[in-house]
């Protein structure tokens, strides 16, 4: 432990790698204030408009935080990036549409929109998770005590297996999901106008963190969580299956996915075989930016991402003049990324880890 | 240490050797009854002609490709027999990317065989990949490619070989942008393009020709084809308050702007306009209902502008693939092929035991001479730098978003077509 | 016996539905007799019965059974999906559940008779699998040495037929191929019999002392005279597109090269290593290009130098922010740092400087005294000789001062530290010259294309990157070479079946981890650690754990 601590004096010693970080860091603050000092005399946007663009965010970020979610629970336990992850969110979602389609042909998801989507979850959720073990199964368990590269090349190529094999079976064509009636609109929260899906996505992110974290907190199951995250044979020799509970969080995670699957389908109504990739990779990044293997940090980070990717773009290049400042917004996203990882390397909420383990 | 050094000199030397002599190599330019600078393909009596596609057949983008190459396969059943030959087709992948391009033009120029090419089927990749073909004399006719620049008179002479039957990317920017100033009386407009060539470039010629009519653009956009969320971009486009918003991309990222321009505050009434990146029913299933009203600029492929060969192109569609069409660019490729099949009956030679010899610069300039080429697509004449098309755009509007009562012309109504 | 049936059934299901069956069947492997589809489905049912006479019986009669039973149930399993077939529509969820499939499948019988048929057909192929499993090694080695040969070229027939193009061929071409269709079955057949043949004789004469023994020294001279003139003699012999798949490789292997150092010696993980590929593909094109973007209208060879500096640079730009952060969190930072490099140049804003989608064109090919690289033929040469250098250099960077560092930070960094190495520089040098190696790569990918486009550069590079030097064997130079011919050069030269391409790619990520973790041609020191069971120094377990744990996890 005493490793991280060493770790400062190290960047100190040669100045011009301090140097240039600070300039790094000033350039940041520089544009960034130059930006939103220009963007707030242009006075392009109206109040509403940008609590439009919060709100936006926040939705988006819930999405994020969903997936972050299964992602962090790996990671906290595995310490390893199981980068398919993403699909198997997408695999829940995707095989729950031909359950979908036909619920909403014979009107019966119309008549019973909550009974309807709680059948899609539970589909989409026993997809994921019979996904996600069958990925710690054959990918992951075989590796546990190879170098850690190893099992991120197999996570690597399981995500590349998972989607062009669910390519191969259901099209390379995307499915439109069927509407529910019930959550067209808006709800004025706090006098706000935030759309039914967006507020569906942020309490459901909400409660899954709430549950999830109570889960690994306060259940034995979770105590033996943390147990195999400290030290895997340790745990084993205080009678803890190490095996078991390693399935078991692939299980819990992949279910996460899988819900998290059908509100991204309620929200953009499109599944198709390349939708995990890219929220995948933002919902790593989440994780990271709110530290790693913590669940709160997730949501968190989820969250902040979300709120960056959506404001960042009009707040900070609008003032400086750049066109289709919405093309950046991942770099923007990227950068407020390296920023954080520079002032806490350990994420916003994550706790400092010991050389060996980081 | 150096005798270790003496062995590299050696290995060096050996490598330079064998070099120089591999890059010695000459292109005949007689064969039969026929001279070429470019060479001659020899077709043995009975062999079949071998002509090959490079379009975009996998991946995210295969409908492009199967599309045309569907066309294609309908042209070789009409015609059954070229010069005395049966056709046989064989192809290759690009994925859509410049070095997917470059590697399928450099295998199907390793094959000596083939007469010509149809393809590529997205610009980027035939700026690198034309070249190639081009090299090896090995003509190449494109139904999608509709970047201005490779028609552009500045093309320069490793474009030679590079004909198509696609419009330019120009005519349809500059249809839409008319039919939106003029017809709907549009005067603010805004436009999003996902970062393809393709998007780009219609969107740019759109809102330059737009200003030049006397309008304003409000704000030109950009997303990734991968987004999602569109709402942010829109709000900034919102702030700009425009009456019609045009964004010539592809399905999923055009079904997503369309969902959610509703949902955001001060784009309720804002007009909505795509081009045939989007004309699919596949599109109505990604947007739903929002698709309702929105409007499509697209080549013309409605029966009555295209005439009864049309229907019957679509009827021996239907019945060899048991679908309709999956984009805008089966008829375009189906004139490549007949335009091709033309070209090499007017230019092969036969010898006295039946074989054909065909002349590849003779080819090229053939087709270069095509004039009034009565196509599917209209009245095919080739200008002296590839272009071909006989461009009919139109304009098309959603009535009822149902993919199942998908029917150019009907529904999607066609509300515009150009006048030439 | 029924369980592994069942598993190897799931199996069947799979690369049915998936669409690899109907996609091998267009694939003859004997003309007009025998198709790739059908061999994959005999595969199947041949692996299933292998697999359960191994695990459940020692006994000859015990393995018979065991193989028969479950190539028995496989065919059960695909006589039921035939039977469900002709009950439901599949084809509403499975939209490779075509009628051609299921002509293949039933052999155009009725349901029922077809599910009869099938397990018939299941229990005797399964039966051969059994057998075999009976069979010693020394005869089931070459057998399948000989099937895998005639498969490869029933697979790599069209590549086989450009090569057999010239007319003094057509002989040899006409005994091999129908003309205008497959494999002939004398072919296939004397391809098989000769590599079995070869296996067998190969095993006979191991480990016998008689081999003529050269000296160890004039071997190697030896072998390298006839590596040189493989390598040379390669494109020549093979053609134009044969050179192109080889550049392919040639720009991976460069990438692959650079990455090595960082992640391979320096253990510093980057999976945004496509930046410097297209940092150096940029340089050259701006530099060069005759077109619209272009600055300066240099030559090829005075803009190299300026984009192995560039990169190196940014190597270094991107070296500095990241130097405290670790593991994990290096892997998103430096993967943002691709996506910025790549969304930078296809931007809207830079686009007047770097083209936007549009690209930047018009990029000439080389000149050297008065010859133009031209085609990939030469191309191919420009890059195995950069390919060389850089490995040439890669390899005595390994054994320097600098090179020990690398493996003492991956090693442990507070260790390293601690015994004086200046882990700001040294993790600076790792990134800087990681990244000029990859410039190297990208300036000659510029004028490969002739042209550049932001699309070219996705994160898919990157991993790709990433998964050959792994699978090639961390930290070895030939690794790197091994791991980008068979992760970037075979999927190259099976391009037609572009749709299986990344299915087949990630099932073979897979499995070769899983049979070997420590890469095809591992460096000496990886083998060793993996043997003796230590872990990575970012690895997980802080104790050391013997061998005795790895057989119970």
């Amino acid at each position: 432990m005493a490793a991280g601590a060493l770790r400062r004096p190290v960047a100190r010693r040669l100045n011009f790698v301090d140097a240039f970080l600070w300039a790094f860091r000033l350039a940041v603050i520089v544009v960034v204030v130059w930006g939103t000092v220009g963007t707030l005399r242009l006075g392009r946007y109206t109040g509403e408009q940008w609590v439009d663009f919060v709100v936006f965010g926040l939705a988006q970020g819930g999405i994020y935080a969903l997936i972050a979610l299964g992602y962090t629970m790996v990671y906290g336990i595995l310490r390893m990036i199981n980068f398919a992850h993403g699909e198997v969110f997408m695999s829940g979602a995707y095989t729950a549409y031909f359950v979908a389609a036909p619920l909403a042909a014979s009107g019966f998801l119309d008549r019973h929109p909550i009974l309807s989507l709680l059948l899609l979850v539970a589909v989409a959720a026993a997809v994921s998770t019979g996904v996600a073990v069958l990925v710690e199964r054959v990918a992951y368990r075989p590796l546990r005590r190879a170098p850690r590269l190893v099992p991120l090349i197999t996570a690597i190529g399981a995500s590349f297996f998972l989607q062009y094999a669910f390519r191969g079976l259901y099209g390379s064509g995307f499915k439109a999901y069927p509407e529910f009636q019930l959550f067209k609109g808006e709800w004025q929260i706090l006098g706000i106008g935030v759309l039914r899906t967006q507020a569906v996505v942020l309490a459901s992110a909400a409660v899954l963190m709430f549950a999830l974290y109570q889960f690994v907190m306060r259940t034995k199951v979770g105590k033996a969580m943390r147990a195999v995250s400290e030290d895997k044979d340790a745990a084993a020799l205080m009678g803890i299956d190490v095996d078991r509970i390693i399935v078991l969080t692939f299980a819990i995670g992949g279910a996460a996915a899988g819900a998290a699957g059908i509100l991204y389908a309620l929200v953009f109504k499109q599944v198709h075989f390349f939708m995990g990739f890219v929220p995948g990779i933002k919902a790593f990044t989440s994780a990271v930016l709110g530290g790693i293997g913590n669940i709160p940090g997730a949501m968190l980070g989820g969250l902040f991402l979300g709120v960056v990717e959506s404001v960042g773009p009009a707040l900070f290049l609008d003032g400086l003049g750049i066109v289709a400042p919405y093309q950046l917004k991942d770099v923007i996203a990227f950068t407020m990324l390296v920023m954080v990882l520079i002032f806490r390397p350990q994420g916003i909420l994550g706790e400092r880890l010991a050389a060996k383990r980081a | 240490m150096r005798k270790a050094r003496a062995t590299w000199a050696v290995l060096v030397a050996v490598l330079v050797a064998v070099t120089s002599w591999a890059v010695t190599y000459a292109a005949p330019v007689r064969m039969g009854p026929v001279t070429d600078d470019w060479g001659v393909v020899r077709v043995a009596r009975g062999q079949p002609i071998v002509i090959a596609y490079w379009l975009v057949v996998a991946g995210p983008d295969a409908s492009l490709g199967v599309d045309s190459r569907r066309g294609i396969e309908i042209a070789i059943d009409d015609k059954k027999t070229v010069a005395g030959h049966p056709v046989r087709l064989i192809g290759e992948d690009t994925g859509c990317n410049a070095e997917g391009g470059t590697t399928a033009a450099t295998k199907l120029a390793a094959n000596r065989q083939i007469v010509a090419a149809i393809g590529s089927s997205c610009s980027s990749e035939a700026v690198p990949g034309a070249p190639i073909l081009c090299k090896q004399g090995i003509v190449t006719v494109s139904p999608s490619n509709t970047a201005p620049r490779l028609t552009d008179p500045k093309r320069g002479p490793e474009y030679a070989c590079y004909l198509r039957t696609a419009h330019n990317d120009l005519v349809q920017g500059r249809a839409a942008a008319q039919f939106v100033y003029h017809v709907l009386g549009v005067r603010r407009a805004a436009t999003i393009h996902d970062g393809s060539p393709y998007a780009e470039g219609l969107a740019n010629v759109f809102a330059d020709v737009f200003k030049r009519l006397g309008g304003t653009i409000t704000s030109q956009e950009a997303v990734s084809p991968t987004d999602t969320d569109m709402r942010p971009v829109l709000t900034r486009i919102a702030a700009g308050r425009p009456q019609l918003i045009y964004y010539p991309i592809f399905i999923a990222a055009g079904g997503h702007i369309t969902r959610q321009a509703k949902e955001v505050a001060g784009l309720e009434n804002v007009k909505l306009m795509s081009a045939d990146g989007t004309f699919s029913p596949d599109f109505w299933k990604a947007a739903g209902e929002a698709a309702r009203g929105v409007y499509n600029s697209s080549p013309d492929l409605s029966v009555e502008a295209l005439g009864p060969k049309y229907q019957q192109f679509l009827d021996k569609h239907q019945k060899k693939y048991g679908e309709k069409p999956l984009s805008a660019f089966h008829a375009h490729a189906y004139d490549a092929a007949m335009m091709i099949f033309a070209a090499i009956e007017k230019v092969a030679k036969k010898d006295a035991q039946g074989n054909t010899y065909i002349g590849r610069k003779a080819l090229r300039d053939a087709l270069f001479a095509t004039r009034n080429f009565p196509g599917i697509t209209g009245n095919l004449t080739c200008n002296p730098y590839g272009d071909c098309a006989d461009p009919k755009i139109a304009v098309y509007q959603t009535i009822s978003a149902d993919p199942a009562k998908w029917n150019p012309g009907v529904d999607p109504k066609k509300v515009w077509s150009m006048k030439r | 016996m029924w369980r592994v049936g069942l598993v190897f059934g799931a199996v069947a299901w799979f690369v049915s539905l998936v669409g690899l069956v109907e996609a091998l069947h267009g694939r003859w492997v004997v003309d007009g007799v025998l198709s790739a589809g059908q061999v994959l489905l005999l595969a199947v049912l041949l692996a299933s019965g292998w697999t359960a006479a191994r695990r459940f019986s020692a006994s000859l009669v015990g393995r018979l059974w065991a193989g028969l039973l479950a190539g028995a149930t496989v065919g059960f399993c695909v006589g039921l999906l035939v039977w469900l077939r002709s009950l439901v529509d599949l084809r509403t969820m499975f939209v490779n559940a075509s009628p051609a499939l299921f002509q293949l499948l039933s052999g155009g019988q009725p349901a029922r008779v077809a599910w009869a048929a099938a397990v018939a057909v299941g229990a005797g192929v399964g039966l051969v699998g059994g057998a075999g499993a009976c069979t010693p090694a020394r005869v089931v080695r070459p057998i399948l040495v000989g099937a895998a040969a005639a498969l490869s070229l029933a697979l790599f027939q069209e590549l086989v037929l450009l090569v057999l193009q010239p007319e003094p061929l057509a002989p040899v071409r006409d005994w091999l191929f129908v003309a205008g269709g497959g494999p002939t079955a004398q072919g296939i057949a004397a391809t098989f019999a000769f590599s079995a043949a070869l296996a067998a004789l190969r095993q006979a004469s191991w480990g016998r002392a008689g081999r003529v023994a050269l000296p160890p020294k004039a071997q190697r001279v030896l072998w390298s005279f006839v590596g040189v003139l493989l390598l040379a003699a390669l494109p020549i012999a093979g053609g134009p597109f044969v050179a192109q798949v080889l550049v392919i490789v040639g720009l991976y292997t460069l990438m692959g090269l650079g990455l090595n150092l960082e992640v391979g010696l320096a253990g510093l993980l980057d999976l945004g290593f496509v930046a410097f590929f297209a940092i150096g593909a940029y340089t050259v094109g701006l530099l060069t290009s005759v077109g619209d973007h272009g600055i300066a209208h240099w030559s090829f060879w005075a803009a190299v130098p300026v984009a192995v500096l560039v990169s190196l640079i940014a190597g270094v730009i991107l070296g500095i922010p990241v130097l405290g952060i670790r593991g994990d969190y290096l892997a998103i930072a430096t993967l943002g740092f691709g996506e910025i490099v790549r969304l930078l140049v296809l931007s809207d804003a830079l686009r007047p400087w770097f083209g936007g989608s549009q690209g930047v064109l018009a990029i000439p090919k080389p000149v050297l005294a008065g010859f133009e690289f031209s085609g990939p033929q030469h191309l191919y040469y420009l890059t195995v000789v950069a390919s060389a250098v850089v490995a040439y250099v890669a390899w005595r960077l390994q054994d320097s001062r600098l090179g020990r560092a690398w493996m003492a930070i991956r090693e442990d960094e507070d260790v390293a530290e601690a015994l004086g190495i200046n882990l700001v520089s040294v993790k600076l040098l790792a990134y800087g010259l990681g990244a000029a190696f990859a410039g190297v790569g990208g300036a000659i990918f510029a004028v490969m294309v002739g042209s550049v486009f932001p699309h070219s550069f996705q994160l898919l590079i990157s991993i790709q990157v990433l998964a050959l030097i792994i699978v090639g064997g961390m930290g070895s130079i030939p690794g790197v070479i091994v791991g980008s011919a068979v992760l970037i050069g075979l999927p190259e030269l099976l391009r037609e079946f572009g749709e299986f391409r990344f299915l087949v790619y990630g099932a073979v990520l897979v499995a070769m981890m899983l049979l070997r973790p420590e890469g095809l041609l591992p460096a000496a020191a990886q083998r060793r650690e993996l043997h003796a069971a230590e872990e990575e120094p970012a690895g997980l377990a802080r104790t050391p754990v013997g061998a005795a744990t790895e057989g119970g996890a």
